[in-house]
Formats: C-alpha cells, sequence, structure tokens
C-alpha cells in the first residue's frame, strides 16, 4: 500500500486529480446541507448575473440557483459514472473471463458477440435506448453500460488467455478446484490491475456520456444534471452566457481529474508500463 | 489468400453485422413500453383504433414473431426503412435527402482531426519536455474532457457572438440565394465552428496517440541503427519513425470514425445543421421512433463501411498484415 502511494504520487497531475474529485464528492455529499432548498426551486429573479446578487454564479431562466444546480448535477454525473461503470465491468469481466478461461468456440462465440457490440455507434445506441425504455437515472444508467463493457471483456479475455496456462493456474486445476473458484480466487485477482485502471477512465467516459444524454433532454426529469442546465440554458446563450459556461466548466473539470487520476493508478499499478511512450 | 478474398471476407462479415443490428432494431421497437404499432406511429396524434389496426396489419403484427423478423429483414434490404408519421415522409427519403450535409460534416472534421492531431503529436513527440510539449500534451487533456457539445456552444459565444467572425446556425445564409463559387464559400463559412468543434475532440486523442507511438518506436533498435549509420534526423523522424508509428493511429482512427458520427448529433443539434444529427435529434423531440432508428440503422452501416476501409487502408500501410487472417 504504501508502495501504491509512492509511485501513485510520484505523478503530480494524479495527484491534483485526487484532491479535485475529493472536492466534487464531498460537494456533492453535502449539498443539501449547502442548498436546502430544491435546485429545482425558484430563489431569486431570473437571468441574475453570476458574482452580484445572493446567487454565487447568478440564476437561471426560471430565477433558480446555478450554483446548487452544479452542486446537485454532481450526484447524478457521479452516481451514473460509477454504476455504469461498475455493472459495464461485471458484464465485461464475466463475458470475457469465460471467453478466455474456456478458449475454443466458447472464446470465438462470445467474441464475435463482442465485436458486434463495438461495431455499433455506442452514443447513437445509448441515445436509442434511452428514448425508447423511457429517459430515467436507470435506463440511463443501464445504456450506458450496455455501449461501455466491450473493451472490459477484451481485455479480461486477453489476461485470462495468458494466465491460465501458467503453473499456478495447472496446480489449482491438478488439485480439484471448481473452474469457478480458478476463475475468480486464482485467476481474477491477477488480472485486475488492468482493469482497475481502464474502470477508472471508463467512469470519465461515462460521465461524459451522461452529460451528452441529458444535453438532448433525455435526462431523468427528476434529477438536476450538467447536461440538462447547458441544454436548457443553450437558447439564451447570446444574453446569459453563465447558465451554459459554469455546468460545463464542472463537466470538464470532474473529468479531467478522473482522467489524471486513471493515470496515476496506471502508474501506480502497472510499474513495468508506466513510463513506457513517456519521457 | 489474396487480397480479393480479403475484401470478400470482410464484406461478407459486414453484412452479418448489418443484418445483426436489423435485429436489435427489431427487438427494440418491440421491447418498447407499449404497443409496437403506436410505437411506430410515433406515440402519434394516432390514438385512432382505426389507424393503429391498420398499421398493424401493414408490420404483420398479428403474425407469429418469425414472420415479423423476416418482413422487417426483408423492408430493410430494400432500403424501406418505414413511415415517419409526424413528417409524413418515407425515413429513407428524409435520412437520404440530408446525408449528403453530414457527411461534408463528418468527412471535413476526419481530415481536420487526423492531419491536426497527427501533425501535433509528432511536433510533442520531436520535444519532449519542452514547452511546446507540455503545451499540446495539456491541451490534448483538456480538450479529451470536454464534452463536444460544449465546446460548440463556447465557440459560438466566442466567435459568432463577442467576435462576430463566423455565422453560429444553419449551413447557408438564410435568402441570399448565392449560386456557384459564393454558395460554396458560404457553405464553407458555416462549416469552419462546427467542423473544428467536432474535430478538436478527436485531435486531443490523435495527438496523444501519435506522440506515445512515436516514442515508443523510437526507442526501437532500428532506429538506432538508422542514427548509428549517420542518417539525417528528419529523415529518421519522417521515413523510419512516423511510417511505423501511424499503425495504431489509423487503427484508431478507424475505430473512432463511428464515434465521430455518433458525435455529429450532438454538433448539429448545436449549430442546426442540417443531417442526420439535426434529424435525430427532432425524432428525439417528437418520440418519431421509426424515423430514429432509421437513422440509428443508417449510422452503423456508415461504422461499418469506415471499418472496412480502414482495414484496406492498414493492409495496404503494413505489408506485413496478413490479409489471410
Amino acid at each position: 500500500m504504501k508502495d501504491f502511494w509512492k509511485r501513485y504520487s510520484r505523478n503530480r497531475g494524479a495527484v491534483v486529480g485526487l484532491a479535485v474529485l475529493a472536492l466534487v464528492i464531498v460537494a456533492s455529499l453535502a449539498a443539501p446541507l449547502l442548498f436546502p432548498a430544491s435546485p429545482w426551486d425558484m430563489v431569486g429573479t431570473p437571468f441574475q448575473h453570476p458574482f452580484q446578487g445572493d446567487q454565487l454564479l447568478g440564476t437561471d431562466t426560471l430565477g433558480r440557483d446555478v450554483l446548487a444546480g452544479i452542486v446537485y448535477g454532481a450526484r447524478v454525473s457521479l452516481m451514473v459514472g460509477v454504476v455504469s461503470t461498475l455493472a459495464a465491468v461485471l458484464l465485461g469481466i464475466a463475458l470475457g473471463a469465460v471467453a478466455g478461461y474456456h478458449g475454443g468456440v466458447v472464446d470465438d462465440a462470445v467474441m464475435r458477440f463482442t465485436e458486434f457490440f463495438q461495431t455499433i455507434p455506442s452514443f447513437v445506441f445509448a441515445v436509442v435506448l434511452v428514448a425508447i425504455f423511457r429517459p430515467s437515472i436507470q435506463s440511463i444508467v443501464v445504456a450506458i453500460a450496455i455501449v461501455s463493457w466491450p473493451p472490459v471483456a477484451r481485455l479480461v479475455r486477453g489476461e485470462f488467455l495468458s494466465l491460465r496456462s501458467r503453473e499456478f493456474v495447472q496446480a489449482a486445476v491438478v488439485t480439484g478446484q471448481s473452474t469457478g473458484t480458478i476463475i475468480l480466487r486464482e485467476i481474477l485477482p491477477n488480472a485486475l490491475s488492468p482493469i482497475i485502471v481502464l474502470a477508472s477512465l471508463m467512469v470519465a467516459t461515462a460521465i461524459l456520456l451522461e452529460s451528452s444524454i441529458s444535453f438532448l433532454g433525455l435526462g431523468d426529469p427528476n434529477l438536476m444534471s450538467w447536461g440538462y442546465m447547458i441544454g436548457a440554458s443553450r437558447t439564451v446563450i447570446r444574453t446569459a452566457w453563465w447558465m451554459s459556461v459554469f455546468p460545463g466548466l464542472a463537466i470538464m473539470v470532474t473529468v479531467l481529474a478522473i482522467n489524471l487520476i486513471g493515470e496515476g493508478l496506471n502508474d501506480a499499478l502497472n510499474p513495468r508500463l508506466a513510463r513506457r511512450g513517456r519521457a | 489468400m489474396n487480397r480479393f478474398g480479403f475484401i470478400l471476407r470482410r464484406l461478407g462479415k459486414a453484412i452479418v453485422v448489418i443484418l445483426g443490428i436489423a435485429i436489435v432494431n427489431f427487438v427494440l421497437i418491440r421491447l418498447a413500453p407499449g404497443d409496437p404499432a403506436t410505437v411506430m406511429a410515433g406515440e402519434a396524434g394516432a390514438a385512432d383504433e382505426k389507424f393503429v389496426q391498420q398499421l398493424r396489419q401493414e408490420f404483420g403484427l398479428d403474425r407469429p414473431m418469425y414472420e415479423q423478423l423476416a418482413i422487417y429483414v426483408k423492408q430493410v434490404a430494400t432500403f424501406d426503412l418505414g413511415y415517419s408519421y409526424r413528417q409524413r415522409r418515407t425515413v429513407a427519403s428524409l435520412i437520404f435527402d440530408r446525408l449528403p450535409n453530414t457527411l461534408l460534416l463528418t468527412g471535413t472534421a476526419y481530415v481536420v482531426a487526423l492531419g491536426l492531431g497527427i501533425l501535433l503529436g509528432v511536433l510533442a513527440a520531436g520535444r519532449v519536455g519542452r514547452w511546446t510539449d507540455s503545451v499540446i500534451t495539456v491541451l490534448a487533456l483538456a480538450f479529451y474532457a470536454t464534452p463536444i457539445f460544449w465546446t460548440g456552444l463556447m465557440g459560438i459565444l466566442l466567435f459568432s457572438i463577442t467576435l462576430n467572425w463566423l455565422p453560429a446556425f444553419g449551413n447557408i445564409s438564410v435568402g441570399a440565394n448565392l449560386k456557384g463559387f459564393a454558395y460554396a464559400l458560404d457553405v464553407g463559412k458555416h462549416l469552419i465552428l462546427p467542423a473544428l468543434t467536432l474535430a478538436l475532440f478527436y485531435v486531443a486523442t490523435y495527438a496523444r496517440i501519435t506522440r506515445a507511438s512515436m516514442l515508443e518506436v523510437a526507442s526501437l533498435d532500428f532506429v538506432k541503427t538508422a542514427r548509428a549509420k549517420g542518417l539525417p534526423p528528419g529523415r529518421i523522424t519522417r521515413a523510419h519513425i512516423l511510417r511505423n508509428a501511424m499503425l495504431p493511429v489509423i487503427t484508431l482512427a478507424g475505430i473512432q470514425a463511428g464515434q465521430l458520427i455518433g458525435g455529429s448529433i450532438l454538433i448539429e443539434t448545436v449549430f442546426a445543421w442540417p443531417g442526420i444529427g439535426r434529424l435525430a435529434f427532432d425524432a428525439l423531440l417528437q418520440r418519431d421512433y421509426s424515423l430514429l432508428l432509421g437513422v440509428f440503422l443508417l449510422t452503423s452501416v456508415m461504422v461499418i463501411l469506415f471499418n472496412l476501409a480502414t482495414d484496406l487502408v492498414y493492409s495496404l500501410v503494413d505489408p506485413r498484415i496478413d490479409v489471410g487472417a
């Protein structure tokens, strides 16, 4: 653990990213304390400029607090990012492990299936899924998970293919352990590092996807989100720039922080590969 | 196997995938909450029971599932993508009307993204650790983290509203009635912002990959040999490193061509660019599922064609690739 942190903290960007993400998480957890009123409530005059009135970042077209919207929006972004990634990773591990462990016909079938899903343009597919199954936080999470799992499956399959012929796995086979135990207890722990790195980057992509879906007006109608805020105010951008600028900055900063963390994790978990391709 | 056989195999695979996507479409419509007939009518003002009944018959919804699927696949194979009851036109005609605009936008963005991305990546790799490299790396990281619809809005805010340099909406000046060269110039002017916005995210990606790939190849033995032979550094970079470093970039570009088309939904929405992305957005607003699924099918086909083209380019660039594999 100490080693891990030492290698991680050598990447300065990753440390900054971690600090920024921690701030976003704290703000989103403290949202009800910071802004007791619902982010949908009118709290001031509409079109109030930022840094002038009671609302630090101004109000939107309906007099709602932009900063409150951003803080509550962080909850949706983080939640969708983490839950959809978890779902995609579990699905990817399941399929990739089966394909890589068994090989042969099973591997062929699973990989063709995976390739098929990789061919479908992911954003359009996610939009179609959310639209058809009615916009809600659940449908958004499911849609993002469905379009995100293929890279995990390919990665896990590759790891399993190379690990299953190792001696410790063969020892487990000889001692009569069940296939499930071998996959979960013997191989998977050894394949975890690259999966964790990939998953961290997938959270960032999922947040971008969620914001794009909400921007198109397909967000959960009951939850404030960054994409929705930008989509709802883009028609008034000529007069009210702040309504689109601040939520967009929130997305950019959060996604950037997570990407930096991903690079730091890569340095810390895959020290052999870490400096490849860098000076 | 020769290249002709390779192309045939890839074509066969592409047809299977398109068939698969048609089946996904078919299943989606039937999984959707509510009666497929009402869904296809676009949850329209088609509450009329007689009309829905007529739709059921037309789509064979009263017949067994496998027959319905056969009917649907046959329709797709003959480019019959259904009817948009909202727009009162066939989905195919709506899509093909808008397709050239989308191809212009995505094609331009694709070329710009590849050209600029590779150029910046090579620049950064050649100046590792110096300020050019730092600036390019930081910018690439930032654009990689920015949602493209927001980049587009910020572009409008800066170049259209504040500076008044470029038009913010549409693909031609309304009511100008321009012809010939003036028309092309007008379209070009409208194209700059949306194409650049769409390109920037991918410029960031290609620049990062090119830089990493260049540095990796530069550390290989054959480059050392070239240096030892006393070849000029510029020639080593161009003929030895760049050529070999391009392979991962081409792979990625092929994969991402599809995402570029997906991204055009957002960009066309932001810039009111009259392409199929904008059409998809309108379909979303009107809950016009036939049209939405038509766009989905077509974008998937475009992705497959892009991938096919990438495979071919790949086999031309790198003779080591076994086309029979």
